[in-house]
């Protein structure tokens, strides 16, 4: 004779640890006045490029950092060393993403207080990062205009995930017959107020805007920590 | 695929509400999984499967309830379902909206244990 099972409620997140951890990570980042910047896309759309170009730039007048997440090669950190010495790669094996915990383990021994930005480039993935805060304050998507303009609609969780959207290889944007303004709708249709920047990394087009962007970013959450 | 990490993130949990319990033998999970989590439904209850072999939830059943999107409209004040998560905007009068009410869960809802 079998008796009727008994229900318990839990209502628990499943990835509770990682949030948990995320927001003393976001914590620890505020307190420490670092601006942290995170970069996702799918492989081969230009964020180690677009990261070079950005690293180079803020070097010139303030102190940066990156962790760069790859599944296999150091490729990405030796290529990033070029614009700032500070640079560490994050291998995941066969991990399709970064989570909290790799993010806190890789900024060992860093002393945070000695940086105004820190950016981390996930594993090139459109699916599996989305689910994982890593207590950025900033999660950049990147679409490259090669891709076409309908990743957005085939992957709406992660470009409804971030904060701003950038378009990449703009300077291929007429060769790939890229149609700007659909992409442009269709980021605005997952994401809705979605801003917006295309750039190219190799001409350094439509950089300006985005450097002026996280400047003003980076300061008004300084000033929100410093009124708190 | 990130399915099974999810499903190992699972087991942790559910061990950790079963030990806080006293210990449970759990029949099945309940698991309320949102349109936008970003997690695959049937990569996940393959995962969960692997991911509990070996532990006191293996042969434990996932019990999945999909959980649809839900934005709240500005503009008609109400809460309103967008036709999919390709357009998220108000079905009535089509203002966009970022205010996600329901859509993005992944929770352990409940867990059935024997009687």
């Amino acid at each position: 004779m079998s008796s009727r099972p008994r229900l318990i409620e839990v209502r628990a997140s499943v990835l509770k640890q990682n949030d948990l951890l995320a927001r003393d990570l976001r914590d620890r980042f505020r307190n420490n006045g670092v601006y942290v910047v995170s970069l996702v896309s799918s492989p081969g759309s230009g964020k180690t490029a677009f990261l070079e170009k950005l690293l180079f730039h803020l070097s010139q007048k303030q102190r940066v950092a990156a962790l760069v997440g790859d599944l296999a090669t150091e490729n990405d950190a030796a290529r990033l060393k070029r614009a700032t010495p500070q640079v560490r790669q994050i291998t995941t094996g066969t991990i399709c993403h970064l989570d909290a915990l790799m993010v806190e383990k890789a900024l060992e021994s860093w002393n945070l207080e000695e940086l105004d930005y820190l950016f981390i480039e996930n594993v090139g993935n459109l699916v599996c990062p989305s689910s994982y805060d890593l207590g950025e304050e900033l999660r950049i998507v990147l679409l490259s205009s090669t891709e076409g303009e309908d990743k957005p609609l085939k992957y709406p969780t992660i470009f409804n995930g971030g904060d701003v959207a950038v378009i990449t290889k703009m300077d291929m944007a007429e060769a790939a017959d890229f149609d700007l303004v659909t992409a442009r709708r269709n980021i605005q249709s997952v994401r809705p107020g979605m801003q917006i920047f295309e750039v190219s990394s190799k001409t350094g087009h439509g950089m300006d805007a985005v450097l002026s962007y996280l400047q003003a970013q980076m300061e008004s959450a300084r000033m929100t920590v410093q009124a708190k | 695929m990130h399915e099974l990490s999810i499903a190992v993130s699972m087991v942790e949990r559910i061990t950790e509400e079963s030990e806080s319990r006293g210990g449970l033998q759990v029949e099945a999970v309940h698991l309320r999984l949102g349109v936008l989590s970003g997690v695959d439904k049937d990569a996940l209850a393959f995962s969960y499967e692997v991911a509990c072999e070996g532990t006191f939830l293996a042969g434990s059943k996932l019990v999945i309830e999909i959980i649809p999107l839900l934005i709240y409209c500005d503009f008609c004040e109400e809460e309103r379902a967008p036709a999919s998560i390709q357009e998220i905007d108000c079905p009535q009068c089509h203002a966009p909206s970022q205010k996600i009410l329901c859509g993005k869960e992944l929770e352990v809802a409940a867990l059935e244990i024997a009687a």
